[in-house]
């Protein structure tokens, strides 16, 4: 069990508790909101704060496949990958894990042995989250035994939907012991969510009910990680530790692609919730090209000519 | 004054009009206001002087700031109330004065000098003049406010709102259409007023105090002073909680001593100018006291399928 | 890895502007020395490197520069006002194509940081000459009558916090309905105007049309007591804009004054408090509060006001003060000695008073003039603090109830330029923006402009609006 399980026991003391707590949650102004993040998005980094953030961005990268044309081969090489991201410098840092379905763990355990690349997979009927609970749980059970290190969970979006906060928590809690050790992220998928008030609602539901990480979204959907839904969960995240003492990471996931992009959400985890949460136990990437687009950009700080997709590496 | 019977008529102590109320000069003084014996007078008391009228009070400083703190103790219901409901006013006091015409057609003439017949055009003109301002009251906001179409995810809303007390140096000549034209416009918009009647002339604006207090205008809304010009219009241009001044009753030099002195907390003057009482009387004397307010708000709460969450 | 995340110096070139070592007026189309020999200097308040010299306009270079108004009224105001329109829409487009020189320029004279003068300032005045070009041949419909006239030469004063858009906000009104214009900029920021008077070559405005007269007050004075203007725009102090009133008092002289302001942003407990601390700090640190629409006083509901300044607090920690050309600053230099002189000089009042002082931890540059964000608390309207307006970095706390309570303090000022609300309850915003006396009430943001909304103040904040079809109206005869 964690630690975190027990934070504000009272306000699941049942459904309406839950209800009043969350809907007790100061609003969130849209407009107000996006301004910040595009405010943040205009702060210049350059030379060796860029190399910094560059290496800082390949740490935290989830790199993930998530595919039904997945195969042990395409796992393989995406866990090379990770652990030797660029194979014409050593230095470069290896990818925080690899993140696949629950089958695949095994193969991506047995690669990643002794690298210190993690394994994470989606599991709870991923990517809908449409099965019954000992469905999902079953789930979760395969991929730890497979060796997994971190779970990605989805919650039951049509739940929160209709209001039934309680069985949304109740499963994040299921989900949680069945994870054992491994770290849980909890994916609200927030392109579904739809609105920030229901954002901010969710990522504490998220936290109170034991979630390690919050996380945007599956990659699946029209809207994934934007900067604005992840400042808004960063600020969840802020303000949950110092109501509880409780750290919580964040992962915003899907249409991350380039090194511009990247470091704009590194400056968002700066400024919004500072240094604490600027290393890859409490700030990932979901992400799979956003990798070799930092790679080219790396390259040409470290040269001064612009690289080229046919200088790193196809996985 | 002279009646055709053999009764000895009752006199009317004039008084002022200040709060809903009717008290003399807190000073006690009065001066002799008299008949003018020609159209063509002038503000000096002593020319064309006629026959004894009545004996108006000669209002003081302190009654001007008395007056002062009725018109803002007045100011918020005022200027809170519905426009409908303003217009329904401002037309009650048409309706009150059509059914006293006889009283001012008399009161215009003795001031003024006229004819009957002309006094009585003077008395419809200024009935009128009050239909006219009941009509403007909920409209002026659309015609000078709006949503202002700005460049991002905000509804932008200019409205109209009134300037606040406004003193009114009411025309000299014009004893009674006049002063109407200049205090309807400022209080068709929700200020409230502090007159200062023709100094000469004042009777019919002495009058008007009671068709006011009969007409469910509340009170404090509009004051009405009589005295000297210039003594009681320093005071209130130096006024720091009179916004706005309209100087349609003061000559060349006073108007600017009093600009000078209305400076002091930037009131809005409405300087002195030819007043057209037949022409149609369009918006500038109620725009002279309205400010523009600008309310901003975001936009943009709606889901996915809008530009933003 | 080292943490933590430090930005690299990012400065914007300074080589994009190329300022002159001296400037002489803008007169009649073309720069002309001044008949006397008085000059000024301007500096950088970021170093106190001194940018250039320029003329301190006398009297009679004022006289010159009113002429040579007068005689180019009589072709720009019978200009059809679809040609008028052309020459401003070209001043908006020559404007964005060199916004970039501009706001480097800009930032080097005001001290402010780029960041503002590039997305701020710089659109806003294309954004306002664009605006008003579109004007100038539809005025039949502006709801000022059929063929409304211009007043003749306009005398434009304007300050130093936000010179070239408040250049703008004087001179495209006043150009669209067919006046002509003698400008005064800041004696601390006159660099922007000189510029302008480079685009107005470039547009091939015809002479006389646009005149830029440099100086300190005494070159203000001398414009408005000029008997051969119709019109004074004054944007400034509230003490020198009752100056004014006095002087023009009894003249056929038009007015039109925006002035100090003291503004309240009131933060109910329902409030979306992660944007309303955005709000409170773009509100009093934009421009290093160097605004006279400032949201200085913050009132605050009790029962949030913890929740509120700890936020607030952390907030201000991590805003980045420095060099004004950097990308990444937040925080740019004082525009001027005397203006540091007198923010301080207040937040040693605000002090000896008895307010709770707190200053955000940053290291200030060693030349320059700097003052770091700063905000007091436990206090009330008594206080110096939150009475007179500051045009600084401070702001003043103070709390409140009810809603009635919260309109009655930010009303008790005799200034009444802005306000803002924030609350997620739709009824108390438009109750309480409906009950505050101020020009521009902002409610869930702060601090936004644009052409098209009018601007300006009650009580002694001034009157007359800025923007929008009500700009329109200080600029015609009606």
């Amino acid at each position: 069990m964690s630690t975190n399980t027990l934070a504000l026991p009272d306000v699941t003391a049942s459904d309406q508790a839950l209800r009043r707590f969350l809907h007790g949650l100061p609003g969130v102004d849209p407009v107000g909101l996006e301004a910040r993040a595009a405010s943040l998005g205009t702060r210049s980094i350059k030379t060796t704060a860029k190399a910094y953030a560059i290496d800082l961005a390949i740490s935290m990268i989830d790199l993930t496949t998530l595919e039904g044309a997945d195969t042990p081969g395409k796992v393989r090489s995406l866990a090379a990958k990770a652990m030797r991201p660029d194979p014409t410098d050593r230095d470069t840092p290896a990818t925080a894990a690899v993140c696949v379905y629950p089958d695949m763990v095994a193969t991506a355990k047995e690669t990643l042995k002794g690298s210190g690349v993690k394994v994470a997979s989606v599991a709870t009927a991923f990517p809908a989250g449409r099965a019954a609970l000992d469905v999902k749980l079953a789930d979760v059970r395969d991929a730890v035994a497979a060796g997994a290190d971190e779970i990605d969970m989805v919650i039951d979006r049509g739940a929160f939907l209709a209001g039934k906060y309680l069985k949304v928590y109740d499963e994040i809690r299921a989900v949680k012991d069945a994870s054992g050790s491994a770290r849980l992220k909890v994916i609200f998928e927030t392109g579904e969510l739809s609105t920030y008030d229901n954002i901010r609602r969710a990522s504490w539901l998220g936290m109170i009910a034991g979630a390690d990480f919050i996380k945007t979204s599956t990659g699946k959907v029209a809207v994934n990680a934007t900067p604005s839904n992840t400042l808004l969960m960063l600020e969840a995240v802020r303000d949950f530790r110092q109501q509880t003492g409780v750290q919580v990471g964040v992962k915003p996931a899907g249409g991350i692609r380039t090194t511009k992009d990247a470091i704009k959400f590194l400056v968002l985890v700066n400024e919004t919730v500072g240094a604490d949460w600027l290393d890859n136990h409490w700030f990932r990437f979901g992400a799979s090209s956003l990798l070799n687009d930092l790679l080219m950009q790396r390259q040409k700080l470290a040269t001064g000519r612009y690289s080229g997709p046919d200088y790193v590496t196809v996985d | 004054m002279s009646e055709r019977n053999d009764r000895l008529s009752v006199f009317k102590t004039y008084k002022l009009y200040v709060g809903g109320k009717f008290p003399r000069s807190e000073s006690g003084r009065v001066y002799e206001v008299t008949t003018r014996t020609s159209a063509a007078g002038t503000a000096s008391r002593d020319k064309g002087k006629g026959s004894w009228l009545a004996n108006a009070p000669l209002s003081s400083r302190k009654d001007a700031r008395d007056a002062v703190v009725a018109a803002r103790k007045a100011f918020g219901g005022w200027s809170g109330a519905t426009a409908y409901n303003r217009g329904q006013i401002l037309y009650r006091i048409a309706e009150m004065l059509e059914g006293r015409r006889e009283q001012f057609v008399r009161e215009v003439a003795d001031a003024e000098g006229l004819s009957k017949s002309k006094a009585a055009a003077q008395v419809d003109a200024a009935i009128d003049r009050w239909v006219w301002y009941a009509g403007w009251t909920d409209k002026i906001a659309q015609v000078l406010g709006g949503a202002n179409p700005v460049a991002g995810p905000y509804f932008n809303l200019s409205t109209p709102e009134p300037t606040g007390v406004v003193a009114v140096l009411a025309p000299q000549e014009s004893s009674f259409l006049g002063l109407v034209s200049v205090i309807a416009p400022v209080i068709a918009t929700g200020n409230t007023a502090v007159v200062i009647a023709s100094e000469n002339s004042p009777l019919p604006a002495l009058s008007l105090g009671e068709v006011l207090a009969t007409s469910d205008l509340p009170g404090g809304v509009v004051n009405i002073l009589s005295g000297r010009t210039g003594e009681i219009a320093a005071p209130l241009a130096a006024h720091l909680d009179v916004n706005g001044i309209d100087l349609a009753g003061a000559d060349a030099a006073l108007a600017k001593e009093l600009e000078i002195a209305a400076a002091e907390n930037l009131k809005r003057v409405l300087r002195p100018g030819p007043l057209d009482l037949a022409a149609d009387p369009g918006t500038h004397r109620m725009t002279a006291f309205l400010e523009t307010k600008t309310v901003w708000h975001p936009t943009g709460a709606l889901g996915t399928s809008g530009s933003s969450y | 890895m080292t943490k933590p995340f430090d930005y690299a110096p990012a400065p914007e070139s300074r080589g994009l502007v190329d300022i002159a070592p001296s400037y002489g007026l803008f007169i009649d189309g073309e720069f002309v020395e001044s008949t006397g020999e008085e000059r000024n200097k301007t500096v950088s308040p970021s170093t106190e490197e001194v940018l250039a010299e320029y003329v301190q306009a006398n009297a009679e270079d004022v006289d010159r520069a009113v002429k040579a108004a007068r005689k180019a009224f009589e072709k720009w105001s019978a200009l059809p006002g679809a040609e008028r329109a052309k020459y401003l829409f070209r001043i908006a487009r020559i404007i964005q194509e060199r916004s970039r020189e501009l706001a480097v320029l800009e930032t080097l004279d005001n001290g402010k940081p780029i960041k503002e003068t590039r997305d701020a300032d710089l659109p806003l005045v294309a954004a306002h000459f664009f605006y008003y070009a579109g004007w100038a041949d539809k005025l039949d419909h502006a709801g000022y009558g059929a063929s409304p006239r211009p007043l003749g030469v306009a005398g434009q004063i304007i300050p130093w916090n936000f010179p070239l858009l408040m250049l703008a906000w004087k001179i495209a009104p006043a150009l669209a309905t067919g006046n002509t214009v003698v400008l005064k900029p800041a004696e601390t920021t006159p660099l922007s105007a000189l510029f302008f008077a480079d685009i107005c070559r470039q547009a091939g405005l015809p002479k006389g049309v646009v005149n830029i007269v440099t100086g300190d007050g005494r070159t203000g004075t001398a414009l408005v007591q000029h008997p051969g203007i119709n019109k004074v725009a004054f944007t400034g102090s509230t003490g020198v804009g009752r100056a004014i009133a006095r002087e023009l008092a009894g003249t056929d002289k038009k007015l039109t004054l925006e002035l100090g302001g003291k503004g309240a942003n009131i933060v109910f407990d329902d409030a979306p408090i992660d944007q309303a601390v955005e709000g409170i700090v773009n509100g009093i640190f934009f421009n290093q509060g160097q605004v006279c629409c400032a949201g200085s006083r913050l009132l605050v509901q009790e029962s949030v006001q913890e929740e509120v300044l700890d936020s607030l607090k952390r907030r201000l920690s991590t805003l980045r003060l420095g060099d004004p050309l950097d990308k990444n600053t937040d925080i740019g230099a004082i525009n001027s000695a005397e203006q540091l002189a007198r923010i301080t000089a207040l937040v040693e009042t605000g002090e000896a008073e008895g307010a709770e002082r707190w200053s955000a931890p940053c290291e200030l540059p060693s030349s320059g003039y700097w003052f770091a964000p700063t905000l007091f608390t436990n206090v009330t309207q008594a206080h110096t603090v939150a009475r007179d307006e500051i045009f600084g970095p401070v702001l003043s706390v103070l709390t409140f109830r009810t809603p009635d309570e919260a309109v009655a303090k930010a009303n008790n000022s005799q200034y009444g330029l802005s306000a803002g609300i924030w609350t997620e309850k739709g009824s108390r915003i438009l109750a309480v923006a409906s009950k505050l006396r101020a020009g521009v009430v902002w409610a869930n943001t702060f601090n936004k402009f644009d052409p098209t909304s009018p601007f300006g103040g009650y009580k002694e904040s001034g009157f007359g609006r800025e923007g929008g079809r009500h700009g329109l109206e200080a600029y015609l005869d009606v």
